[in-house]
């Protein structure tokens, strides 16, 4: 069953900029255009897209801070704005950006509050807080003002605080912006083991792609609000990472390779990088024809690199412009 | 001189981009103007006089106080000021090659000078609306201006030296109330001085917040002629310039102290 | 709705929230005086006006003293409990609001309660005793109608209170720079009340009898503890006036409660 469902969602906000001295005009900015979207039950989903996309957005209209424009939108069967303090109860969120703990108090104490305001039962509240001790290392500034934590610190409390009431659903937006790399690594075992063990749907938003490869069985790209890409990660490179890189390590260093339809991108000694077009040639007949060229003695083809393709769709100049961005409707 | 002159340029701009706020401030104020005038028809349906003050007078000098208030600043005790040294970017500040004291001076005066047209005008114009107000004629009001420039910076000279205890106290939302409290009680802002029984009325001409609203209102009103509203003008500037220094003289304490605890 | 278990979780909020203030405790005290004192100028005003006449709108000083009292009382109980709905407009600028709505509790009672500002009770110390004073002063008969009539005035006007509270903080939901326009109402509301009415024009009194119910706070029902003339006679309205501030202040939560759901709709957080 679908966890969370979104049907032609769109979501508007007016703004009003200047129009000379004095008069002022308003605007549309369609943040989410016409998403649908369908996430089941234990899927760790990743949602990505560049600035302004409308990720924040979507998040806040799942947990009901919002109401979309128009569109339908299910969580858990629930419509999240009406039955939001019902849902409230099922979901759990961390917005990076922002803490959900209480500023002046220690962290046991906001965890102490979040018992009470989710209504845990004792028992199942503190093993939960001790696991979470546990797993990401609370321990040591348990009894520290959230203030006077450092980012990663604080951000592994909002995760804990997001989970102790053992949510079904959890939406992340941007669980890792700002940690280093231990503490980014530490999060992302610890989402995978909540979504492994504990079996809870994972909405994840960020800008690391690191995150996403390492976590996410699904990727969902928007892009102006609108879903350019849902599938699995290896899609998303097959779709729309038309380049691939043949590697060869040759018997002996020289001159750069000339090979028609691919290009020599790097030379290390005896080894060089031939990236090429899929559309204009395959991997076999560069293959045949560096072997033509020097002797060989191994070869490895490399996948594009996830960063890269989708640097190459933020930017527009994917090859294979998807048929989902064309909407006949709008045009 | 050209520096402060465009720093209070620029706070002036400021200030005049937020105007939801500056509407629904002057709403506010209209709103307390009309009910004070109400309590003075009131009062002088069964009096004649209070203390110097016809009804008139009384309807003008409550609009009149709601017209000034933002301009004098009376509620903003504290202010930038306090936020500045309660951040410790003062620190910053203070080795700026600028006066410190002159810097938010400029900054005060370009405020204020937003906010004696928006935040003036509305309240004055609806009270004269619905009410017979006394409007003085052009050399009044050249005159009333006059004071009022003066009763501004007597009143931030006050509030720099309320800002300054900052320093000391880390919070400074308590001696800012207990300030504005204070000034509103003196300086004739919640009730003409008028109305006070003489012995506490002559004691609150000696004290410096009469010069803030009760002064520039008496100008307004007409009630100083010639040598008269010289010396009315002159107490102003005297303690305008001695909150001035007053300030002038405790900032290095304050700046010590920072420095003493470490920025 | 509002079970044993809901009040407790708004107890520890409110709990925490004072926890975090006395990390200031001296300036905590500061601030109780110091409003303390300002709210008592209110009253100074009322005490140096009746220095020059006898009575004001054809009340004696002890009787405007009672209403002062009570209204003031009652606002300061508003104000307390609800008054934190004035950080709607900081909240929301800050982007602090969202916290509240992920939450599984009403949006309004975490605000009032995480907002909750212990220090605005100097007002109710200073508005009680006026009040406690002006009932011993006050040259009246006390019936038993008259004594149950005053906590129910209290009670009833820090309800009405409590509705314009949240009927202007949810402006912020439209506008956040506009959150003085909701002082206006409320404190402008309270300053209003501390009079008889008489002293004002007939249109303002038309519309603090029928559009924002504020005659209903303190005049109505105190003409009826004051034993003075019922409104009929000024007003041309039944006496009947003089007892329904408890219907007028449910109506009042009905009104406020559908402004707020309405902005709540309307909310559209922050870009970031
Ligand atoms: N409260 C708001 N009022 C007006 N416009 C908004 C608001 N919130 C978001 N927007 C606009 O909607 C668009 C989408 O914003 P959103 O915050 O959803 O982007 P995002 O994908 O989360 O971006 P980022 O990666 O930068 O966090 C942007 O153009 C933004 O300017
Ligand atoms: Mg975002």
């Amino acid at each position: 069953m679908a966890q969370i469902e979104l049907v032609d969602v769109v979501k508007e906000y007016s703004v009003w900029h200047r129009a000379g001295r004095v008069r002022r005009q308003r605007k549309l900015v369609r943040a989410v255009d016409r998403i649908s979207l369908s996430v089941a039950e234990g899927e760790l989903c990743g949602y990505i897209g560049p600035n302004g996309a409308g990720k924040s957005t979507t998040v806040k209209m799942l947990t009901g801070i919002i109401v979309p424009t128009s569109g339908r939108i299910r969580v858990a069967g629930k419509d999240p704005q009406r039955q939001r303090i019902e849902l409230a109860r099922r979901i759990g969120v961390v917005f990076g950006q922002r803490t959900q703990l209480w500023w002046d108090l220690p962290l046991a104490d906001s965890f102490d509050l979040l018992r009470h305001v989710y209504r845990v039962p004792h028992d199942r509240h503190r093993a939960n807080v001790n696991a979470f001790i546990d797993l990401l290392d609370l321990g040591p500034f348990m009894q520290t003002p959230v203030r006077q934590l450092s980012l990663g610190q604080r951000m592994r409390g909002d995760l804990t605080a997001a989970l102790l009431h053992d949510p079904e659903i959890l939406y992340l937006d941007e669980p890792t912006i700002g940690l280093d790399v231990v503490s980014k690594a530490r999060v992302r075992e610890f989402l995978a083991s909540v979504n492994r063990d504990r079996g809870v749907t994972v909405l994840l938003t960020t800008h690391d792609l690191t995150d996403v490869e390492r976590l996410c069985t699904r990727l969902v790209v928007i892009d102006h609000g609108r879903l350019i890409h849902d599938g699995t990660v290896a899609e998303i490179k097959s779709r729309f990472g038309d380049h691939r890189t043949v590697v060869v390590d040759l018997e002996e260093a020289g001159p750069p390779l000339e090979v028609a339809g691919a290009e020599v991108v790097g030379v290390d000694g005896p080894r060089q990088w031939l990236r090429f077009d899929r559309q204009a040639t395959t991997a076999a007949a560069v293959v045949a024809a560096v072997a033509e060229q020097a002797a060989l003695r191994d070869i490895a083809i490399e996948e594009p690199d996830i960063e890269d393709v989708v640097r190459r769709i933020y930017s527009g100049d994917a090859a294979s412009t998807p048929d989902l961005r064309d909407d006949p409707s709008r045009a | 001189m050209r520096l402060y002159a465009e720093v209070a340029r620029r706070a002036f701009r400021r200030f005049s981009t937020y105007r939801a706020a500056t509407l629904a401030g002057a709403f506010t104020n209209t709103v307390f103007g009309f009910i004070q005038a109400y309590v003075m028809v009131a009062v002088f349906r069964v009096r004649h006089d209070v203390g110097g003050l016809h009804r008139v007078d009384a309807l003008t000098f409550v609009f009149l106080t709601q017209a000034m208030i933002m301009c004098v600043g009376l509620f903003s005790a504290g202010g930038d000021v306090a936020e500045r040294v309660k951040t410790g970017e003062i620190v910053v500040d203070l080795y700026r090659p600028v006066d410190f004291q002159g810097y938010w001076l400029a900054v005060d005066l370009g405020r204020a000078g937003f906010n004696v047209v928006a935040r003036g005008l509305p309240p004055l114009l609806a009270g004269a609306l619905v009410f017979d107000l006394r409007l003085p004629g052009p050399f009044e009001w050249a005159a009333f201006l006059a004071s009022l420039a003066v009763a501004t910076v007597a009143s931030f000279g006050w509030r720099f030296l309320v800002a300054l205890v900052t320093f000391w106290v880390v919070d400074d939302r308590g001696p800012a109330q207990l300030s504005t409290a204070v000034v509103m009680f003196f300086s004739g802002f919640i009730i003409p001085l008028n109305f006070f029984p003489d012995p506490l009325r002559w004691a609150c001409r000696a004290l410096p917040f009469v010069t803030m609203v009760q002064l520039p209102i008496e100008v307004f009103l007409g009630k100083h002629h010639g040598l008269d509203l010289a010396r009315v003008l002159a107490y102003q500037l005297l303690w305008a310039a001695v909150l001035l220094a007053a300030g002038r003289a405790v900032l290095p304490r304050a700046t010590r102290q920072v420095e003493a605890l470490g920025g | 709705m509002v079970d044993v278990g809901t009040i407790a979780v708004y107890r520890r909020l409110i709990g925490a929230r004072v926890r975090s203030d006395f990390g200031f405790r001296a300036s905590f005290a500061f601030r109780l005086v110091s409003a303390c004192v300002i709210t008592g100028l209110d009253f100074a005003v009322i005490a140096v006006v009746f220095t020059k006449i006898g009575r004001l709108g054809g009340w004696r000083f002890s009787e405007v003293a009672y209403l002062y009292g009570a209204c003031g009382v009652a606002f300061s109980v508003a104000e307390t409990w609800i008054g934190g709905v004035d950080y709607l407009a900081v909240r929301i600028k800050q982007g602090t609001f969202d916290r509240v709505l992920v939450r599984p509790m009403s949006a309004l009672g975490q605000l009032a309660t995480e907002e909750f500002a212990l220090r605005r009770i100097g007002k109710l110390f200073q508005a009680g005793a006026v009040l406690v004073a002006a009932l011993v002063a006050i040259p009246v008969q006390w019936t038993t109608g008259r004594i149950l009539m005053v906590p129910v005035t209290i009670a009833a006007g820090a309800v009405i209170y409590g509705a314009v509270w949240v009927a202007t903080a949810a402006i912020s939901f439209w506008t956040v720079d506009a959150n003085e326009l909701g002082n206006a109402l409320t404190y402008g509301g309270n300053y209003l009340t501390q009079y008889p009415i008489t002293i004002y024009s007939a249109w303002l009194r038309r519309l603090l009898a029928f559009v924002v119910p504020m005659a209903f706070v303190g005049y109505f029902p105190s003409l009826y503890v004051l034993g003075r003339t019922a409104p009929s006679e000024r007003f041309g309205l039944p006496s009947v006036v003089m007892f329904s501030s408890p219907v007028v202040a449910a109506a009042a939560c009905a009104v406020a409660s559908a402004i707020w759901r309405v902005g709540l709709r309307r909310y559209r957080s922050t870009g970031s």
